[in-house]
């Protein structure tokens, strides 16, 4: 009766604080067990349960992909989870990226002896340009955003490894290429160019500003709104869009917690071999896909709710 | 596998018709192929007819016609050993981990247990397996029930279903004996996840194993795989790792091979000293504050001797829980002991020492407002501040600022 074949593993940090940092997670797994392409998805997590650890014994399938919900190649997806997973092998050298092109290396997990294909992170992959995007027309309720309007693609900046800043400057390069926004900028929390600044480094009345982080948290909910000038306490709130330097700011909060990323995971397993059938149509239908404004209000609602707390 | 519940009894009887004239099918089928023989039915295609045997019954020489009749008298013995075949070979998954859970759940011998029937019995953790007709006289009255960590699993018989088909009920242990009407009602096992979320007082859990799961739903009549999935939920990787153990082949880490794994921030870990260690295991590791039963030592041949607790699961590492809080101990047990004078009566030494057990137990929020015989009582602890700690929060004055770290 089970012909196991095919699993999706979500690897994720997680929290021991905050309750809510696994939800884009679940949110995002529960839409492609919905969509029905892998036989079993799981969850696993650095800081939650399942841990890293023993997240593969709990599969019944031959064929394992697991892709990190992480948004560089860095400390996480090159040493911790590798490591914790018991990947054979593993060099960061199998992924011969040189910070934002690995796709995926299939090794063994010595625990359970089964194949696993490790991909690449959510935040470098393509798709995720299309994401950013998209969680600019969800907070601004307009799928053709773009005209009169400028883009901040924003991230953590150097801390631990250069590869994130890598990875903000990758989408913001592709979607200025793309030529849909009148202005696209990468911005940092903790190098230049700062995000504090914003205004300064566009001239459009309307900027975006959609934080390259994979769940909302102290840095997208309280330092980031804080340093743009939204709020002068991010316990009160703030209004979206706000007008900072009389410059409307519509900021988005993570990216993570748009529902397409969850087609991004799917594309991640696709180009490592798996075979997810018509689930990435499904699933770029469910998640309100492109150009369909009635799903886009909904978003909406759903971004109000999380900038609102 | 539909669950329809047949209010008439010409349609039930038809129903039981068709289901067992399945049964029989797919044991001709089978026994065609090859001879069955699980949970003590036999089944055999011989040059004399079909051979057919439980522990009670051996009969020769049968037509696939007598077969039908046997098996169409639901209650011969030879009816429940069939069907109970036909469900677990529906279910499939020979040598996982959901299969052998869901028969552990109904007291059914386990088939790949490293010694089965004795395995487990020395420290109480499993009692005897039950026989067929034994299982299927629970199963069709009250069910069969088991718990797991805070869970309580019932196995019964579906009515009107395929035959032998099982369901799951699955509740908080608290609710054992409640009316299901006084439950909140869920069926899909994700739902599982945000019961698990927060305890009764609204608190985040990040331990799925701490013994704070709120009660007060329930899962009524899922399927074997949804079960194990919303298990799954409630403990993460707790039936594969009993699997594991079953087996005989759990994966044991160390203390000392797991911190000495840490890099980062928790490169640190592996300082902390070997006293500590059982300082922090009878802090973190004990039944009061994990389900889980510590399997892991300080290193192999080295044994903690705080106790590992009884839980039905084991733990088989420390987990991301006990490293962060072991990375704040070695920090803090790199200090140096220092000699400190403080000027206290007795009773206000005693208070210390309740106010330390009161947190240490959780029972600050027990302790009545007006209770100001107990030590950690909030007016006593407030009348201690007032008395003994000063504006820069030293004890009795005495200046702590020089190398302390909270």
């Amino acid at each position: 009766m089970h012909a196991h074949s095919q699993a999706l593993v979500v690897v994720a940090h997680g929290s021991h604080l905050n309750p809510d940092a696994s939800n884009p997670t679940y949110a995002h797994a529960d839409t492609i067990r919905d969509a029905g392409a892998f036989d079993e998805v799981r969850e696993a997590f650095w800081k939650e349960e399942p841990h890293f650890r023993e997240v593969i014994r709990t599969l019944e399938s031959e064929e394992i992909y697991v892709v990190p919900l992480f948004i560089s190649e860095g400390y996480f997806t090159e040493q911790v989870i590798p490591r914790e997973l018991r990947l054979e092998g593993w060099d960061p050298e199998r992924w011969d990226s040189d910070g934002t092109d690995a796709s995926q290396a299939t090794l063994e997990a010595t625990d359970v002896g089964k194949r696993v294909h490790y991909c690449g992170p959510v935040g470098t992959h393509d798709a995720m340009s299309d994401v950013i995007v998209r969680r600019a027309e969800s907070v601004t309720g307009d799928s053709d955003v773009g005209d009169g309007f400028g883009l901040a693609v924003v991230g953590h900046g150097t801390e631990r490894n250069e590869n994130s800043a890598k990875a903000v400057e990758y989408h913001a390069n592709r979607i200025r290429e793309s030529g849909r926004f009148d202005e696209v900028e990468a911005l940092f929390m903790d190098e230049e160019p700062e995000v504090d600044d914003v205004t300064d480094f566009f001239e459009s009345d309307d900027v975006v500003v959609v934080p390259l982080f994979v769940a909302d948290g102290y840095h997208t909910q309280e330092d980031i709104p804080e340093d743009v000038g939204l709020t002068d306490d991010y316990r009160t709130g703030w209004d979206v869009p706000t007008t900072v330097d009389d410059t409307r700011i519509w900021y988005a909060g993570a990216v993570g917690t748009e529902a397409l990323t969850a087609d991004v995971l799917l594309e991640r397993a696709a180009d490592a071999g798996a075979d997810v059938g018509a689930a990435i149509d499904e699933v770029r239908r469910r998640t309100g896909g492109t150009g369909n404004g009635g799903e886009s209000e909904s978003e909406s609602e759903n971004e109000r709710s999380v900038t609102g707390d | 596998m539909t669950d329809h519940a047949d209010s008439d009894a010409n349609a039930d009887t038809d129903a039981n018709t068709s289901t067992n004239a399945d049964l029989t099918d797919a044991l001709l089928e089978h026994a065609d192929r090859e001879p069955i023989a699980f949970d003590g039915f036999r089944l055999e295609a011989t040059d004399d007819g079909y051979a057919i045997a439980t522990p009670a019954t051996e009969r020769t020489g049968l037509s696939g016609r007598d077969l039908r009749e046997a098996l169409a008298d639901e209650t011969d013995d030879v009816h429940e050993y069939a069907s109970n075949w036909r469900y677990w070979q529906r279910m499939g998954g020979e040598g996982t981990a959901r299969r052998a859970f869901l028969r552990w759940c109904e007291r059914a011998p386990l088939e790949d247990a490293v010694e089965s029937e004795t395995e487990g019995t020395d420290d109480g953790r499993s009692e005897a397996t039950r026989a067929v007709p034994d299982r299927y006289e629970a199963l069709a009255a009250d069910g069969l029930e088991r718990q797991w960590g805070q869970l309580s699993i019932t196995t019964r018989l579906a009515d009107g279903s395929a035959p032998g088909e099982r369901r799951y009920d699955l509740r908080h242990v608290d609710d054992r004996g409640a009316d299901p009407a006084d439950l909140e009602a869920h069926d899909r096992p994700r739902d599982a996840r945000d019961l698990t979320t927060y305890d009764e007082k609204g608190r985040y859990r990040p331990l799925k194993t701490a013994p704070t799961l709120v009660s007060g739903w329930a899962f009524t009549g899922l399927s074997g795989d949804d079960l194990v999935d919303a298990v799954e939920f409630v403990y993460p990787a707790t039936v594969a790792n009993w699997h594991r153990e079953r087996r005989g082949n759990l994966d044991v880490d160390h203390w000392l091979e797991t911190a000495e794994r840490q890099t980062g921030i928790y490169d640190v870990v592996d300082e902390l000293p070997r006293e500590a260690v059982e300082w922090m295991a009878e802090a973190c590791c004990v039944d009061s504050q994990c389900l889980r039963r510590r399997e892991w030592e300080y290193e192999e041949g080295d044994e903690l001797s705080v106790d590992g607790g009884d839980g039905p699961f084991p733990c088989r590492e420390p987990c991301s829980l006990v490293i962060a809080a072991a990375r704040k101990w070695a920090i803090l047990e790199t200090e140096e002991e220092r000699t400190w004078e403080f000027e206290l009566t007795t009773s206000e030494k005693n208070q210390l020492e309740a106010l330390i057990d009161a947190v240490a137990e959780g029972r600050t929020d027990e302790i009545r407002e007006a209770d100001v015989n107990r030590g950690a009582n909030r007016y006593r602890a407030r009348y201690l501040r007032a008395k003994r700690v000063d504006g820069e929060r030293n004890l009795c004055g005495v200046d702590s600022s020089v190398d302390s770290d909270g």
